[in-house]
């Protein structure tokens, strides 16, 4: 299936990529190619097949239900590209 | 230095740790001999963070243990990291701008098990950004070189553990982890001479890592010898109540299954795997290799895989699905790069904008299509078509097992090493197809071990691979054990950097 332009500036934003629109042609493009080439699958027949959900027949573990970690503000902030007064600090959210 | 200790960087692991052992060499003089080979291999680029005071720091703890008796086996060993692992206080960016500056405040599970061990770091190893690529190409750092050199062309070490591949095959260190979700393992292995496994899907913690595609990624060693190999997923591989995915199923000695003795295994050669356009000298060093295990007393049996057509679309499918979704916690609020905003930007500005700033153009691709293929409308065409395919991709394997088959012997790549810079103009789905006798294994979750068998017409490494049953990791490392062995491949790259 091909991707038009439309589509590939709509995929951008879904993705929070900011895509210039001169771009958008060669990204159209490419996301064309990679999809042609998906279209294979179409050929496999599926009937009856469960998508798979795990490679492992696996239960995932449980755990009991309590606090294991916290008290450490400093270290989770530690690396943020802009912490003030123990918050993340993000650009207005809400006009 | 003694003189005896001279070249200790291009020893195994086994032989450094009987040397250690026995006092031969000191872990701090081993690991200086590494250091002094990283200095020397800028050229490389492989390391792409140096740690040598922390690396001396571990050798002295090292040395300490050793002379206190308490010596596991990668006591003393140094080794380089994949710049996918989280390690505490040292840049863990995964290749990518927009982790520039990220030092984790915690130790995955892997390199806390290797330095529980004894093991060194020396630094961070390069690779493809986030995993995704099969030529280092894509790394913010600039690519990593491989060792190998037949003309005046620079070649890729492979992707994505290229800078890991190129560390080891250059004897800037013993050993490395990699990772591997779909051939990031096995194929710069490939390229480079040297080996990598893939384990069983489960076997070793993916906690700490920077996660790609979560149902299909796996860690693992990449290493001078099969033996090696052994030795080191011993240490990194068990279970992590951190990975809920993480098996809670004992590990064995993977060295003391090394013992040579194949007869009347079944070895199954699928005949998917011979492919248009495959060049002859892969289909030769296959053919050899089949001779091989058959000479060692295994029964070779031809066995069909008939979904594997379909592996690669099914892999570009699911992966940059989880991928897109593993990545959209990189907003630049929490750690690494925001961009800079201007007046009157809002919070989708900030988000739009730093993540142009910081993924670089595979990784956008990626993100892009696993958005497309999750969206509304589009998910059961393609993401959920692509995971029944995955299930019978599955079903093929559990047949040939269910049949006798103990393990199965493919070529590893589709060519021997490729020169830098020749696919950039290439349709990026021809990249992919580097990847085309390896996915299939992160598909179906299985161990899957690349071993270096001999040269091209050119000089260039390459590599079969062999996988294994889930879980088997012993008896693989076995046949393994025994395609090295009789392949005697001892060629080592020579010494232009």
């Amino acid at each position: 299936m091909a991707i038009d332009i439309d589509t590939a500036r709509k995929v951008a934003r879904l993705a929070r990529i900011r895509v210039e629109d001169a771009d958008l042609p060669k990204l159209a493009e490419q996301l064309s190619g990679i999809l042609g080439f998906m279209e294979q699958l179409n050929e496999v027949d599926v009937t009856g097949v469960e998508p798979m959900v795990s490679v492992t027949p696996m239960r995932l573990k449980r755990r009991a239900d309590v606090v294991t970690d916290g008290n450490i503000q400093a270290q989770v902030l530690k690396n943020a590209p802009d912490a003030r007064e123990g918050f993340f600090a993000v650009p207005k959210v809400v006009e | 230095m003694s003189a005896k200790v001279t070249g200790a960087n291009s020893w195994t692991i086994a032989a450094a740790r009987d040397a250690l052992r026995k006092g031969e060499i000191s872990a701090v003089d081993l690991t200086m001999s590494c250091l002094a080979a990283i200095d020397a291999g800028d050229a490389l680029n492989a390391f792409v963070h140096k740690t040598p005071e922390i690396a001396l720091e571990q050798a002295r703890a090292a040395d300490a243990r050793l002379k206190g008796g308490d010596a596991p086996a990668m006591c003393g060993i140094p080794l380089g990291i994949k710049d996918l692992f989280c390690t505490r206080g040292v840049p863990s960016q995964a290749a990518s701008n927009i982790l520039r500056g990220f030092r984790p405040e915690y130790e995955s599970t892997v390199t806390a098990k290797l330095f529980e061990a004894g093991a060194v770091m020396l630094g961070k190893l390069n690779m493809d950004e986030f995993a995704m690529g099969s030529s280092n190409e894509t790394s913010c750092y600039g690519n990593a070189v491989n060792p190998w050199k037949v003309d005046d062309r620079l070649l890729t070490p492979g992707g994505s553990s290229g800078g890991s591949a190129a560390a080891v095959a250059a004897d800037l260190c013993l050993g490395a982890t990699g990772t591997d979700t779909g051939g990031s393992i096995r194929q710069p292995a490939a390229f480079t001479g040297i080996v990598g496994i893939k384990p069983t899907y489960g076997r070793v913690s993916r906690w700490g890592i920077v996660a790609f595609a979560s149902s299909l990624d796996q860690a693992g060693p990449m290493t001078k010898t099969v033996r090696d190999a052994a030795i080191m997923l011993g240490a990194m591989a068990g279970h992590d109540p951190k990975d809920s995915t993480s098996a809670d199923i004992p590990v064995p000695d993977f060295e003391a299954a090394l013992t040579g003795d194949i007869r009347g295994k079944v070895i199954g050669i699928p005949k998917e795997y011979r492919m248009d356009g495959m060049p002859g000298e892969i289909e030769a060093l296959w053919a050899r290799g089949i001779e091989m295990m058959r000479d060692a007393g295994a029964e070779v049996r031809d066995i069909s895989l008939p979904h594997t057509k379909y592996a690669l679309p099914a892999y570009y499918v699911i992966a940059p699905a989880e991928a897109s979704s593993n990545l959209a916690r990189y907003d630049g609020v929490r750690y690494g790069h925001r961009a800079k905003l201007a007046a009157g930007d809002g919070i989708t500005e900030m988000y739009e904008k730093t993540r142009a700033e910081g993924f670089g153009p595979e990784v956008q691709r990626r993100i892009m299509v696993g958005t497309y293929v999750l969206s509304a409308g589009f998910y059961d065409a393609y993401y959920n078509r692509a995971r029944k395919v995955r299930a019978l991709i599955k079903r093929d394997f559990e047949t040939v097992f269910a049949q006798g088959v103990d393990a199965i012997l493919t070529p590893a790549t589709p060519s021997a090493a490729f020169g830098l810079g020749e696919m950039a103009d290439a349709d990026p789905v021809k990249m992919y197809l580097n990847d085309v006798f390896t996915v299939t294994v992160n598909l179906a979750g299985l161990p899957g071990i690349s071993v270096p068998v001999g040269l091209d017409g050119q000089g260039l490494p390459l590599g079969l691979q062999l996988i294994g049953r889930p879980w088997e990791e012993a008896d693989l490392l076995n046949y393994a054990h025994v395609l090295e062995s009789r392949a005697g491949f001892v060629a080592k790259a020579g010494k232009w950097w």
